[in-house]
């Protein structure tokens, strides 16, 4: 990623054609089989459970552990969408656990108590 | 209804406030006042045919961009992640913003008073998909200071829109944005439930 960090910069930057080459790590794929959303964070799950992996899903697995998808996007620097791929990869080959986020099912119970909790959070902090 | 914590119910570990506006208002100085790290910068690719695409194996770079997105992060106790994801206001980012507020609490409107047309378009989008949301007049030193009735008018804002007035570098102040912000994301659950 650019090493550009100028407050609000939000539009585009750096080399496009890089970017896009990322995709091939995902051989073309840009729909995860895993839902994602960028908030939900990973949990690496013990080694043992599988063989090696490719070296670019390597560097995935080693900074993922109770960080969020946008993280992981942010400290590998790849773009969002090909992390997605890439993770869910992880998931299928039970190398990672994605932990509980709200979704669009959720139950009333669900959202209420997140909020609840996210302000007695925001007080006291 | 029971609302006591079921064996069932899901307990989620992170969660998400999303903060817009236009260019230079103010978004990533927010997100690193309370951020417990640097601002961290992911970026989304950005094709012409944004839609209905899920193969892009053979897509040339040419018409295709990345957007930046810089977020932090807050702890709130052992098992519970707040993320801010600052994100850019304008129209063309919409494709965007479907993924970002999936799920989130609520969004903080930052708007500069000199640039109130910057927040029409975040403000059209909250509305339409029922996101709540609170704006946050980011109060520059040297900008005029306009009552917040007067914002909220110019702005055309339903009625019980919360507006407040912010200073994006102090904690204080944006510790009470995400508060307001969340306080009115339960107002709107328990209002929409009639409970």
């Amino acid at each position: 990623m650019a090493a550009d960090t100028s407050p609000d910069d939000d539009v585009p930057s750096g080399a496009p054609a890089v970017r896009v080459r990322a995709f091939t790590l995902t051989s073309g794929r840009t729909t995860p089989r895993v839902d994602l959303p960028v908030e939900a964070t990973l949990r690496r799950l013990g080694a043992a459970t599988a063989g090696p992996v490719e070296s670019h899903l390597t560097r995935i697995l080693e900074v993922c552990d109770r960080r969020s998808v946008a993280e992981v996007s942010a400290l590998v620097a790849m773009p969002i969408g090909v992390v997605r791929v890439l993770l869910a990869d992880l998931v299928e080959l039970g190398q990672v656990r994605v932990q509980t986020t709200i979704q669009e099912d959720s139950s009333f119970a669900e959202r209420r108590e997140l909020i609840e909790r996210t302000l007695r959070g925001l007080r006291t902090l | 209804m029971d609302y006591a914590r079921s064996s069932d119910q899901r307990t989620a570990a992170s969660t998400k406030i999303v903060v817009a506006g236009g260019f230079g208002v103010g978004k990533t100085t927010l997100v690193g006042t309370v951020s417990e790290i640097m601002p961290l910068r992911t970026e989304a690719l950005v094709t012409n045919q944004s839609e209905g695409i899920d193969d892009l194996a053979a897509v040339p770079s040419k018409g295709t961009t990345t957007v930046a997105m810089d977020f932090g992060r807050i702890t709130l106790g052992e098992d519970l992640v707040l993320y801010l994801f600052g994100t850019p206001g304008q129209r063309r980012f919409w494709f965007m913003w479907d993924d970002l507020c999936l799920g989130a609490i609520g969004a903080i409107v930052l708007v500069d008073t000199e640039r109130l047309d910057e927040a029409f378009s975040p403000l059209d989008y909250f509305e339409q998909r029922g996101l709540p949301f609170i704006v946050a007049v980011n109060q520059f030193e040297d900008a005029a200071t306009y009552p917040l009735e007067d914002v909220a008018a110019a702005l055309a804002l339903s009625p019980g829109v919360p507006v407040i007035r912010i200073d994006a570098r102090r904690r204080e102040s944006v510790k009470e944005a995400l508060v307001r912000v969340t306080e009115f994301s339960l107002e709107r659950l328990s209002a929409a439930v009639g409970a």
